[in-house]
């Protein structure tokens, strides 16, 4: 368990004051300055050494992400683009951030801006995040009152942050539809290459990250990279904010080292499956788009990159999503190709076409209405789709689908007899009724 | 030079190239449907996926792709990509199950069917059975306006209509609404398109989700007769194609000419067609008592030959027509001169052109696809999107490319593309040229500029002179070698051909205006129409006027004997476009009725008048215009006009007047004889009016 000096989110709860005051004596904004005069590369290579990963889900290693903007300034500004459109299902650690410890942010940006020489950063925040946008709005406004940040500020860095309010479309939180979104047009997935880092937002070198992989910069260089790499399992190092949501007796958002047993995370903080351990039914580790878990499988399931990926899932962004016995978890999958079929931008091809018929036979199994020959159909027509579309969003669709199939065939299969069993019960009883 | 191998087949290619066309070079078949060469890549058919080696495994859209992204092997080796491997094989037939799903099952009613991309290639590359038991997507149809019917159940998504009408046409009146798979093109306000380009989204979408209106359900592909010919609703020259069942044109469309038109075509060049049906001249006719009669070949021409000998040839004159080929020109040319005339024109607009300035005085010399070399284009008392949309396309397309200034002086108009509107007329051309203002300055300092003079700056008061101050400043000093900047903009297609065999006034004969003000006073007693239906037909006082045309409009309506001929659609001619491009036209259909070819008619009418024309066949019609004209043996070829003729003009300059340019096509629809008889430009016309009235409230 992390200790709690180790914490670097120190008012996640709200606990206390979430303004510039209460941050200051929580010690963010101390010694900036000294970790700007270190230089660039320094910054860049204490992140690369710190052994961060990108916590928006894909994993990648923010130093490395940081270092391919180009060194040299080919007359085009750079932009630092931070991804606070948090959608999908499961997740809401950024929330947090947003609302309790802006700060971390505000001065993640300016620490993240000054190491890609970027003067000019923009936080996208999810459309339905409305008092977290006002709380980040405030916590801007008083860095740059502080003269924090803005032009001739203390550190020596120019520096702008404009807050960009989405209007609630998941696939906007896809890195380059993002940038679509931000340059007022149709959130809609780019072609790479380019990469953001070459051409991004209006044409210019950008990096895109994720809220909690900004907020946790300060921190790291403030106490250092082995501090920070000291903590988990190689390659999966660091504290990461979970969230735990679902069946479990108390939900909540805590932070807690990476590499953590599974069930130690419920039981500690969670508060247990409801019922107890042995109601457990599966989880789902990181959100949505990753694949289910099944309770065997959780008993010794390490929460973090590799350690979900040895059980054919991945670590997302670490929000748990725990179902107990009384769930039916083919309804549950099919609740989520809807939501992934609501979601697809409709651009390409397999996507836009793939996750309707997805969910339409999805449902059709919920109830059972189905062959089980279309089992393998369903299966099949997930790869189709997985590995064939601009971006990952039909990756997504595909995994929980395909997770399901892995490890609740004969649950699917039990549905389906009982259904041709006695098909359509209920028109039967209404006839019986009436006779 | 990049190099790749594809399929096992090493190529070397320019780097920038997409993996799609190094495929192509490597002479493997990639299918797609939203890639087209000629607009932005959207990559999101995803029906073009290949597999390249050393990346990600996962397929790669080979349109989106370049060769320099891909990595090569681990000792240097070129990068491999595979275009036939189990994995794209299984790739396309994925994407073509997913957009097979939703669309509906009625090729045997949709206007695509045997010249559809989507069942081409859901044979091609698709799976013989289907999986999908639910039900198919409904979409609601759009109305886009008079010319593109749409089927939206059938769209797949490829965007290729959005992207032409905003990148290539240049309204933003298409797009994408809604998401996943509730996406749907649309206009949103559904109003009719406004592009004069609008029809060549029927050519690029892939599927029968956009066809033609007007041809819906009217023929088969593999029922047509199919015919390579020149347009000749403007003076661009559009290479086209003529669909013919028995002897009806039943649609038209472009073909392929990089220095021409692309592949696009206008709206008018396109939907014409039902206008060369109706109100078509199909035998002779002779006023008697006032009114038409029909009459026999023999009885017209003894009509003629009647009022012809009871003159003297300076008492006949003729008017070239706009859409007359050169050999009927050639013919008529040939007629009055033996007849001892020398009031012939084919400037029906007064445009102050004079071949004896030279070939470079009158056509557009940098040539269309030269306008995508310019630093600067000036445009002169023209609207190019009136006058030859086609034209303006490549114009928009020079000012995508970027680092080009475009002034406007006339009319202010809506080009499709930004400018600079410098003024109205004659004053402010005299200050550009000058060097005046910005554009002045920026004038005098390019290196490449076109001066793009349309006949509206031309045929006022002041033509002359406007012609020579852009000769002037296309002759200006610093300009590239080699590189002749004045561009006149013609929209008849004869008039190039016409100036081209000298078929204006021989000396001391009278010009058109000359010609109807004699006609007016009783000085002229014969008058030949070919064609020419833009002239004040009612100013023509009591001369005797013969009409030799195609259909009843303006000329027929005032013509004592009326002479039935061949359309464009109907004669083999050649006809040389604004830049001096000679090219042939073919015949696809034959004339209805009596009428003939116009050629044929003025050499069986000059064997009644006494004077035979020295030519029994289109062939030796040709070689005797050949012999007396040899670039226009040299078809699709420029012959190039001369710069000095561009200096001697220059320094003829005179002193500019104060007029204001006013531009010659108010109603694009209704520019010709044909387009005036056509149902569908009297639609798109009235729309066209109501949509300007509608923005002036």
């Amino acid at each position: 368990m992390l200790a709690d000096k180790d914490r670097i989110f120190t008012n996640i709860y709200g606990h206390h004051d979430w303004g510039l005051k209460g941050a200051l004596q929580r010690g963010s904004w101390d010694g900036t300055k000294t970790i700007l005069e270190a230089g660039r590369d320094w910054i860049i290579d204490q992140m690369k050494a710190s052994g961060l990963r990108g916590r928006g889900g894909a994993g990648f290693s923010t130093g490395l992400k940081w270092s391919f903007m180009p060194k040299k300034n080919d007359g085009r500004p750079h932009y630092l683009v931070i991804n606070a459109d948090e959608s999908e299902p499961g997740t809401c650690k950024d929330r947090e951030i947003l609302r309790h410890d802006p700060h971390h942010l505000v001065e993640g940006a300016l620490i993240a801006s000054f190491a890609m020489g970027a003067h000019v950063a923009y936080i996208y925040v999810r459309g339905e995040f409305i008092r977290e946008r006002e709380h980040l709005q405030a916590a801007i406004d008083q860095a740059y009152e502080a003269r924090l940040i803005g032009k001739n500020n203390v550190h020596g860095w120019d520096m702008d942050i404009y807050v960009a309010h989405g209007a609630g479309a998941y696939i906007c939180g896809e890195e380059t539809a993002l940038l679509e979104s931000l340059e007022g047009k149709k959130g809609q997935p780019r072609l790479k290459p380019p990469f953001p880092a070459n051409v991004g937002l209006y044409g210019c070198p950008t990096t895109v990250n994720n809220v909690e992989s900004i907020a946790v910069a300060p921190t790291i260089l403030r106490r250092g990279a082995a501090w920070f790499s000291s903590i988990g399992r190689p390659n999966n190092v660091g504290t990461k904010l979970f969230g735990i949501s679902g069946h479990v007796n108390t939900p909540c958002i805590v932070e807690e080292a990476m590499g953590i047993p599974f069930r130690e995370l419920i039981e500690k903080h969670g508060g247990g499956v409801r019922g107890g351990w042995d109601n457990l039914l599966a989880i789902i580790p990181g959100g949505a788009s990753c694949p289910i878990i099944p309770a065997k499988d959780c008993e010794e399931l390490i929460m973090d990159f590799d350690g979900t990926r040895a059980v054919k899932s991945s670590f997302g962004t670490a929000g748990v999503l725990v179902m107990d016995k009384s769930t039916d978890v083919i309804k549950a999958i099919a609740r989520i190709a809807s939501f992934f079929k609501h979601e697809s931008c409709g651009q390409c091809t397999p996507c836009r076409e793939g996750t309707g018929w997805m969910w339409r036979v999805m449902e059709r199994m919920a109830r059972g209405e189905a062959e089980k020959r279309e089992i393998d159909m369903l299966l099949q027509v997930t790869t189709q789709i997985e590995g064939h579309t601009i971006c990952a969003l039909g990756d997504a669709a595909a995994w929980p689908i395909q997770g399901l199939i892995r490890h609740f065939r004969p649950l699917i299969e039990e549905r389906i007899d009982l259904y041709s069993a006695n098909p359509k019960p209920v028109e039967r009883e209404m006839m019986e009724a009436a006779e | 030079m990049a190099k790749i191998i594809v399929d096992g087949i090493e190529v070397d290619v320019p780097p920038d190239y997409t993996l799609l066309q190094a495929a192509e070079a490597a002479g493997a078949e990639v299918p797609r449907f939203c890639f087209h060469e000629r607009l932005s890549i959207a990559g999101n058919c995803r029906m073009c996926l290949v597999e390249v080696k050393g990346g990600p495994p996962k397929p790669t859209a080979s349109c989106a792709m370049n060769v320099r992204d891909l990595r090569p092997g681990p000792n240097g080796e070129p990068p491999v990509m595979l275009t036939k491997s189990p994995m794209v094989k299984k790739a396309r037939e994925g994407v073509m199950e997913f957009l097979l799903i939703n669309h509906p099952l009625d090729c045997p009613i949709c206007d695509q069917g045997g010249e559809c991309d989507l069942q081409d290639q859901a044979m091609a590359y698709g799976v013989d059975k289907n999986r999908f038991s639910e039900n198919k997507r409904a979409v609601e149809d759009k109305y886009i306006g008079p010319l593109v019917k749409t089927s939206m159940n059938r769209c797949i998504h490829c965007t290729r209509c959005v992207r032409f009408t905003t990148e290539v046409a240049g309204i933003a009146e298409m797009g994408l609404i809604g998401r996943g798979e509730d996406a749907e093109i649309t206009t949103y306000l559904e109003k009719a398109l406004s592009s004069e380009l609008q029809g060549n989204v029927i050519d690029l979408c892939p599927v029968g989700a956009l066809t033609s209106k007007p041809y819906a359900f009217h023929a088969r592909p593999w029922e047509l007769v199919k015919t390579e010919s020149i347009d000749v609703m403007d003076a661009v020259g559009s290479n086209i194609r003529v669909d013919v069942r028995g002897r009806e044109v039943m649609r038209i469309l472009p073909r392929l000419n990089e220095a021409v038109n692309e592949e696009w075509i206008s709206d008018k060049t396109r939907f014409i067609w039902d206008g060369l049906r109706t109100q078509r001249l199909d035998r002779p006719y002779v006023r008697v008592g006032g009114r038409l009669k029909a009459a026999s070949w023999g009885e017209a021409f003894a009509a003629i030959a009647t009022k012809v000998k009871a003159t003297t040839g300076s008492k006949i004159g003729a008017i070239g027509g706009d859409l007359a080929s050169v050999e009927d020109l050639f013919a008529l040319k040939s007629l009055l001169v033996s007849l001892g005339s020398s009031n012939f024109d084919i400037r029906q607009d007064g445009a102050a052109l004079d071949p004896a300035l030279g070939r470079a005085s009158y056509i557009f010399n940098p040539t269309i696809a030269g306008i995508e070399q310019a630093d600067l284009i000036l445009i002169v008392g023209a609207n190019p999107r009136k006058e030859a949309s086609v034209l303006n396309a490549r114009i928009r397309k020079r000012w995508r490319a970027g680092g080009v200034k475009i002034g406007v002086i006339g009319e202010q108009v809506d080009l499709t593309y930004p400018h600079d509107y410098l003024g109205a007329g004659t004053e402010t051309l005299a200050d550009i040229a000058a060097g005046k203002f910005a554009f002045g300055e920026a004038l005098a300092a390019a290196k490449r500029p076109i001066v793009i003079v349309g006949q509206g700056a031309l045929s006022g008061a002041d033509g002359r002179a406007v012609l020579a101050t852009a000769a002037a400043i296309a002759a200006a000093p610093g300009r590239d070698e080699g590189w002749n900047g004045l561009a006149v903009l013609h929209n008849a297609a004869s008039r190039v051909g016409g100036l081209d065999i000298g078929f204006v006034p021989a000396s001391g004969g009278l010009d058109t205006a000359g010609m109807v003000a004699a006609a007016g006073q009783g000085a002229l007693d014969v008058l030949f129409l070919l064609g020419a239906d833009e002239i004040d037909t009612s100013a023509l006082g009591s001369s005797f006027v013969v009409y030799i045309g195609t259909h009843g409009d303006a000329g027929a309506h005032r013509a004592d004997v009326i002479l039935p001929a061949a359309a464009y659609t109907e004669k083999s001619g050649t006809y040389v476009n604004l830049e001096g491009r000679v090219q042939l036209s073919n015949r696809a259909a034959f004339p209805p009725g009596d009428a003939r070819e116009d050629w044929a008619i003025l050499r069986a009418l000059s064997d009644v008048l006494g004077h035979r024309l020295p030519f029994d066949s289109l062939g030796e019609l040709r070689k005797a215009l050949y012999g007396a004209y040899p670039h226009l043996a040299r078809i699709d070829a420029v012959q190039p006009g001369a710069f000095a003729d561009v200096a001697a003009l220059a320094a003829s300059a005179g002193s500019l007047g104060k007029t204001a340019f006013v531009n010659p096509i108010n109603d694009f629809y209704l520019t010709n004889p044909i387009a005036r008889a056509s149902a569908i430009m009297a639609e798109c016309s009235a729309l066209a009016l109501g949509q300007v009235a509608a923005a002036a409230e």
